[in-house]
């Protein structure tokens, strides 16, 4: 087993873990984040794989522009949330 | 006892995977895939010489040879931003409040990087025919850098109507540039400039020009969607 083949399947371990705690989050925003923490997990993946155009796709929009977009959706849901009760 | 479940569906399931693809003749083990069965290889035939003259092979498919499903693709993100600004769009919007202060640290520092994150964009963008990269990321990217801003400074709006202009510009451009390959070559989108040398920055024929037109589409495009997504009614 070469370094890169160890490193792969330590990655797809981790992977799975964050995935796991993704659905199992209690709030919500930290399911948000460990999305994010995914998709940047991902991005090394990726590269060892010897894919980086997708690499750099998955790094600016999974972990980008996703994330920001699902926090703010958050936070105008509590926020109306709020003006209600 | 629900995640446990969970736990052992995932399992039972990651299983069957693992069984039906192992050893499966369909999925062959990593770095030992035949290409010439999966992608045409009149591609890599092609992209030698100077039909299209892409460094990068993923772009000479992407933006060359099949320039239409790209064209597509655009289109795609078009409507999905016609629908966000049909959805969230009202008359009088206000900017949404964030429950923290900006101080002066925070709205200077992002100034700057806001400068490097453009100028990363900038470069991706227009080296897309020759490193990693090209229309899409670059795109994004400098939406980013549009979100930092939005974040770092709560007076900060963006001007959505130069975005408007921009991204019609940008598609408007693309198509015509398509119908110049019609004219000037045989096909539609078809490279109809000189190619150049191979690794150079000018070179490629159209794809550098597709590219920056798709970038900037890209960009306004979801500067647009974060606009709409960062603003709300006004409430009166």
């Amino acid at each position: 087993m070469t370094f890169v083949e160890i490193l792969l399947l330590v990655i797809s371990v981790i992977l799975l873990v964050i995935a796991f705690m993704a659905v199992t989050a209690e709030k919500l925003i930290h399911a948000v984040l460990y999305l994010s923490a995914l998709s940047m997990l991902s991005v090394v993946a990726f590269v060892l794989l010897k894919a980086p155009d997708v690499a750099i796709t998955e790094a600016v929009i999974g972990s980008g522009i996703i994330t920001a977009l699902f926090v703010f959706t958050l936070l105008s849901v509590e926020r109306k949330k709020g003006k209600t009760e | 006892m629900k995640k446990l479940v969970g736990f052992v569906v995932s399992l039972a399931l990651a299983l069957v995977i693992i069984l039906t693809l192992n050893e499966s003749a369909l999925f062959p083990a990593f770095g030992e895939v035949d290409l010439a069965e999966r992608i045409s290889s009149q591609y890599f035939n092609l992209a030698q010489f100077e039909a299209v003259g892409s460094a990068n092979i993923v772009t000479a498919i992407l933006a060359g040879y099949r320039g239409l499903d790209t064209l597509g693709e655009v289109t795609v993100l078009f409507i999905s931003s016609i629908g966000v600004a049909f959805i969230m769009a009202e008359q009088t919007r206000k900017r949404i409040e964030l429950d923290y202060k900006a101080n002066f640290m925070l709205r200077t520092g992002s100034r700057l990087i806001v400068s490097l994150i453009l100028v990363t964009s900038f470069y991706i963008i227009l080296h897309g025919h020759l490193s990693p990269g090209g229309g899409f990321p670059g795109g994004t990217m400098i939406a980013s850098a549009i979100l930092l801003l939005y974040l770092a400074d709560e007076e900060f709006r963006s001007n959505i109507r130069g975005f408007k202009i921009l991204e019609s510009l940008a598609g408007t451009f693309i198509v015509v540039t398509g119908l110049l390959g019609l004219i000037f070559a045989s096909a539609f989108l078809e490279n109809f400039l000189p190619s150049g040398t191979i690794g150079e920055l000018v070179s490629g024929g159209i794809i550098p020009i597709i590219y920056i037109l798709i970038g900037l589409k890209v960009g306004s495009e979801i500067s647009g969607i974060i606009d709409h997504f960062l603003s709300e009614e006004e409430t009166v």
